[in-house]
């Protein structure tokens, strides 16, 4: 109660510097305030279309999101398993880190159909941040665990389960709750500048081409929450998951 | 068991050179030395979890071994009870966790004081079976009274048991012939 007292407080401080802003600028063409953002968005809300490019942008950003986990944690397995591998692999992962997103989003466009450059590039974001956490996370390994569970006989399967996996857990939710905010910021940059018909980005561009601020806003705000929410489902989901030790009795 | 010319230790480090020993199929022996004399690394080796740099021993292949390492190496995320059901099972865990006299055993190592986790593995050691019992340094921060009824209880169940200590009257509580390495001059 408390908690939510004060996160109450602090959303209506900042909430009310944005409304002193707005009146401080004069003009709803820079920065409409929030009443005027609150009245689009709901305005916008009561629309088919909005849940319609709301739920694609979504599916695209999850597409490429899942994709980049399943990926980078399969590269990291195979870094960590075979030194040869991790050798040919490396400059991959130094160049899509190092490569600006925009200059991916501008390459491929001319690559693959717009409705489907945002799920790669989200994926290109999600990957090497799975990669290298669970790469990492791998090599740390408790090496007197690893010659216990070699002691003991321990099969593939119970070392995969019962020493990898729970040793790999904290840093595999970090890098995949980090790389979600990254998959859905670079996801609607991306729609942004490939203009999918439907999608949270084409119409953020639409909005500003037609100098509708308060709708610029309201998509903006729209991206904020689904953010913020995404961010959340997924930290239930991880701190459901840590609740068992998955321990089968086998 | 026998070894012969046996040398152990890491490739350009050996530990023990040219060891050669008997042990009985049977019973319990003690290996004795000062730390850092080798000892782990001898047990490791007949554990096979380390190869010999020279020489060979023979009458352990194909033996199932239980290790009792020096440090506890309790899976931090499981619970007593899982830790030991692991590698025994259900039933052989809960025999075990009882004979090693832990109360709590659904607690997780990181709950747990220092002698009942060193008894969670020592009923680990023991649930998972086999022809060999090694067990480094077993009594580590138990007290007295423990110390007798647990020596008991793994004297009672164990074929054959090869064990390093400090104090030779932990090998006397088991019933070990005692045997001491012989010691590197640097070590001395």
């Amino acid at each position: 109660m408390k908690k939510a007292l004060r996160g109450a407080g602090v959303a209506l401080f900042w909430i009310g510097v944005w409304e002193a802003l707005a009146l401080l600028v004069g003009h709803p063409l820079l920065l409409p305030g929030p009443a005027a953002t609150l009245t689009a968005l709901l305005r916008l809300g009561a629309t088919a279309a909005f849940w319609q490019n709301v739920g694609v942008t979504l599916l695209r950003v999850m597409a490429g999101f899942v994709l980049g986990v399943l990926t980078g944690t399969a590269l990291a397995v195979g870094c960590w398993k075979w030194r040869w591998f991790d050798a040919l692999m490396s400059p991959l992962g130094a160049v899509v880190k190092a490569t600006p997103v925009t200059s991916f989003i501008i390459l491929v466009i001319l690559w693959l159909s717009r409705a489907h450059v945002p799920v790669f590039i989200a994926f290109l974001m999600v990957m090497p941040i799975v990669w290298t956490a669970v790469r990492q996370a791998l090599m740390n390994v408790d090496a007197n665990l690893v010659e216990m569970a070699d002691a003991y006989r321990f099969s593939p399967m119970q070392k995969a389960r019962y020493l990898y996996a729970p040793a790999i857990r904290p840093a595999f939710a970090a890098a995949c709750i980090t790389a979600l905010g990254f998959a859905w910021k670079s996801g609607i940059a991306a729609e942004v500048i490939a203009l999918p018909d439907l999608a949270v980005g084409r119409r953020l561009y639409d909005a500003k081409i037609y100098l509708e601020r308060e709708e610029l806003f309201a998509w903006t705000l729209t991206v904020i929450l689904l953010s913020l929410a995404l961010e959340k489902l997924l930290r239930w989901a991880m701190e459901r998951s840590r609740g068992g030790d998955g321990y089968a009795g086998d | 068991m026998r070894a012969i010319d046996l040398t152990v230790g890491f490739p350009g480090k050996p530990v023990l050179e040219h060891l050669n020993f008997e042990w009985p199929e049977h019973g319990a022996v003690a290996v004795m030395a000062p730390s850092g004399a080798g000892k782990t690394t001898l047990l490791r080796t007949v554990a096979g979890l380390l190869p010999p740099l020279a020489g060979k021993i023979e009458g352990v292949d194909g033996k199932k071994t239980a290790f009792l390492f020096q440090e506890d190496r309790l899976l931090p995320w499981l619970s007593a009870r899982k830790n030991v059901a692991l590698v025994g099972g259900p039933d052989a865990a809960e025999t075990w966790l009882q004979a090693m006299e832990i109360e709590d055993m659904d607690a997780l190592p990181g709950k747990m004081s220092g002698g009942m986790r060193r008894r969670a593995a020592l009923a680990r050691a023991l649930a998972f079976g086999g022809d060999i019992l090694i067990l480094d340094e077993p009594f580590k921060g138990l007290d007295q009274g423990l110390r007798e009824r647990i020596a008991e209880r793994i004297r009672d169940h164990a074929p054959f048991t090869l064990m390093a200590v400090h104090d030779p009257e932990e090998a006397r509580l088991m019933g070990a012939e005692i045997w001491t390495l012989p010691i590197k001059e640097d070590i001395k």
